[in-house]
């Protein structure tokens, strides 16, 4: 018994269970008005027909009483009076006092004010049985000419059983309707209760850790069910970032315990070292180290800002043909020395929508590569930049006749820290290709990696594009 | 409020030392507010052995105050600070019409961020963390600032000259060919003539690009203009100076 009270206090506390209450009282006040109102102008209606064919009864006395007199009039009361379910006749003195008619005795006063009664009036119908009781009555009062009241009136007693009638119907109705919704309110409440019982309890697990979990979803398509689906695409959103970050501290726990090992190694180098130039030279290699790990750590920051968002804002409209060709035009001379060719095939005047830093480091960075890796390709090793307008938005390539990366493994090397086993010995943080993504991201647009002579060619070489999405107007 | 007042310590520390030995001898004096302690100690020190003499102010009400108060060279300001930000300092020390060159430190180091601290009336920006040859080189720069005309015509160190108007470079009368970006270059290092500028100021202010130039892009460039500048002569005018960067100067 306890137990089911602490579960109806636990209901009441339920949303949809209030919601649900606060609905059936305003119903119920809804309805109690509609009652009154309907019993009230049915009530009305029925007054007013009364009066009507009052109207036509005292029309028709009147007439008689014009023609014939007294005589007639009294004769045609008389009458009346026998017939079934007669209205009331009086006829009164000067003084209100009775005379005549089928009426016992009236509320004191009615007989004494003129034309229509305001309200219903008691009486006392004229009886030989013993029918007690007072009945309603509506009544027209006029004076004759010879200073006699007539009063003609109309029994009430049928408008009132009605109106009995009709509140009796719709008090039925009502507390049918109210015990029904009580019984399915309670259900809803339940029920709704049980399922947000199973989604906190879900997201009890999913806080203690379980990112794996997913909230119940029923078959029904209602609003709980789309909630539980939005908040279980959200955790899968969520649990793809929580997985991305822990690859990424994983990485940078392992990318860089090798630098710092090597930099612990080299102080302590320098440390027993007791000649002065090598160990000057030791601190410089020392201070070379520590900046490749700043190096390292600005990548990662500069590439999770990048994907934040947070530098959207600074994006203005550039020309991205002179990006290009100032990135082309820096590194002319590092290639020209490395003893590549550098060549650019840049459509003049395009611009796009960008941060002109972020597009100048991106086209750095794979320039930066194809010299890197370009320098061992047979032959004339050489490197182009284009720039050109495509279907389907500004392609800009930097395209080498290197090794190449096999198709298999160019969505890897996009990744952070990722470097293929081929390139372990070159200098790099591994974070490159993963910043010009990046910065695509941000730019709407795409980075596509493929083979500069086709991957069925003996010498690929690589072909990187960054794909803009054109500027609208 | 933590000021340390700094002696002027002379000219028996120096803060660059060229391959030579030489010692360079900036004489100025720089106001550092900085919140972090241990930073403005290590800066504080660091810029005294430069031959720099060093103020420092650790929130920004202090430093506003004493950038206002007194007159320095440079100010080093660090974007967050106690009871009001780097940028309001900036902003209120020009309402106030100090001019005095400001340069921003910042962690946040990213392209929007200098964007808005330059707005803020600042005139340098370097983001954390940075080597502190690249702050010295780069303060010396802002300090010395004052000094050079802009609009000097022509430059001059030792017997070589630049005309920035008719985009002439001569030495010792001989007239060398160079290309834009090499012109542009020259120009950069000779108007800082006797001052080191690192790799970044110049990808900075030759290039127009402001990141870290991770691989040797700049030095190639630099060693293309040294051996135009130098090959024919004797006497080497442009120096690399280590772990910091160039520098132009007549060893006269």
């Amino acid at each position: 018994m306890k137990r089911f009270f602490n579960r109806l206090r636990l209901m009441f506390r339920s949303t949809a269970v209030r919601l649900s209450g606060l609905y059936i009282i305003l119903f119920a006040l809804c309805a109690a008005f509609l009652v009154f109102y309907v019993t009230a102008m049915s009530e009305r209606l029925l007054a007013q027909q009364t009066r009507q064919n009052l109207q036509e009864e005292i029309n028709d006395i009147n007439r008689a009483y014009n023609r014939g007199g007294m005589n007639l009039l009294l004769r045609m009361l008389d009458h009346r009076t026998r017939q079934p379910g007669a209205n009331l006749y009086v006829i009164a003195g000067l003084n209100g006092e009775m005379l005549a008619g089928n009426v016992a005795s009236v509320q004191p006063g009615v007989l004494e004010t003129m034309g229509w009664t305001e309200m219903p009036f008691t009486y006392e119908p004229y009886s030989e049985s013993p029918r007690p009781g007072r009945h309603m009555a509506i009544a027209n009062v006029q004076q004759l000419d010879n200073g006699l009241r007539l009063m003609i009136g109309r029994d009430l007693g049928d408008p009132s059983r009605f109106r009995y009638i009709v509140r009796q119907a719709l008090m039925v109705a009502l507390t049918i309707m109210g015990v029904g919704a009580l019984i399915i309110w309670f259900g809803i409440g339940r029920n709704a209760l049980k399922r947000i019982d199973r989604m906190s309890a879900a997201s009890q697990k999913i806080m203690a850790g379980d990112l794996s979990q997913r909230l119940p979803v029923g078959r029904s398509g209602d609003e709980f069910d789309r909630l539980s689906d939005s908040l279980n695409a959200m955790l899968g959103r969520i649990e793809k970032l929580n997985e991305g970050l822990r690859q990424v501290s994983d990485n940078i726990a392992h990318d860089l315990k090798t630098p710092l090992t090597r930099l612990r190694n080299k102080v302590a180098d320098a440390l027993g070292e007791n000649d002065d130039t090598v160990r000057r030279n030791a601190l410089e290699g020392i201070i070379g180290e520590s900046d490749q790990l700043i190096r390292t750590f600005n990548a990662l920051l500069m590439i999770s800002r990048v994907e934040a968002g947070s530098i959207a804002a600074e994006m203005s409209p550039v020309e991205l043909s002179a990006i290009s060709a100032d990135c082309a035009e820096l590194y002319e001379p590092v290639a020209d020395e490395a003893g590549l060719a550098l060549t650019t095939e840049i459509e003049p005047g395009l611009t796009v929508n960008g941060n002109r830093e972020l597009i100048g480091q991106a086209i750095f960075n794979l320039i930066d590569n194809a010299i890197k890796y370009a320098a061992e390709a047979d032959g004339e090793p050489k490197i182009v930049v284009k720039l050109a307008k495509a279907a389907d938005g500004l392609r800009l390539s930097v395209c080498d006749n290197g090794p190449g990366i096999p198709a298999s493994k160019r969505d890897e090397v996009k990744k952070r820290f990722v470097r293929l086993d081929e390139s372990r010995s070159k200098p790099g943080t591994g974070l490159g290709l993963s910043l010009v993504e990046a910065v695509m991201e941000l730019h709407g647009g795409t980075l596509e990696l493929s083979a500069t002579n086709g991957d069925d060619a003996a010498v690929p070489g690589l072909t990187v594009t960054m794909v803009f999405p054109v500027v609208k107007g | 409020m933590e000021i340390n007042r700094s002696q002027d310590v002379g000219i028996e520390k120096s803060g660059f030392t060229e391959a030579s030995g030489e010692v360079i001898v900036p004489h100025m004096k720089i106001l550092v507010i900085e919140d972090d302690l241990e930073a403005a100690a290590y800066m504080t020190k660091a810029f005294r052995e430069a031959g720099i003499v060093v103020d420092h102010a650790s929130d920004g009400d202090s430093g506003l105050f004493m950038g206002s108060e007194n007159a320095y060279d440079v100010l080093v300001i660090d974007r967050m600070l106690p009871r009001r930000d780097g940028l309001s300092v900036i902003s209120e020390l020009r309402k106030r019409g100090v001019n005095t060159p400001v340069l921003i430190l910042s962690a946040l180091g990213q392209v929007d961020d200098r964007v808005t601290g330059l707005r803020a009336g600042g005139d340098d920006y370097l983001p954390k963390p940075y080597a502190f040859s690249e702050l010295l080189a780069r303060v010396e720069v802002l300090g010395r600032r004052k000094g050079t005309p802009e609009q000097d015509m022509v430059y001059r160190v030792g017997d070589l000259e630049l005309d920035r108007l008719s985009h002439e470079v001569k030495r010792a009368g001989k007239e060398i060919l160079l290309q834009p970006r090499e012109f542009r270059l020259l120009e950069y290092l000779m108007k800082n003539a006797g001052q080191v500028v690192t790799r970044t100021m110049l990808l900075e202010n030759v290039w127009d690009y402001h990141f870290d130039p991770q691989t040797n892009v700049i030095d190639v460039h630099v060693s293309r203009l040294r051996s135009k500048i130098e090959k024919d002569f004797d006497k080497p005018l442009l120096k690399t100076i280590r772990g910091a960067g160039y520098m132009i100067k007549d060893e006269a």
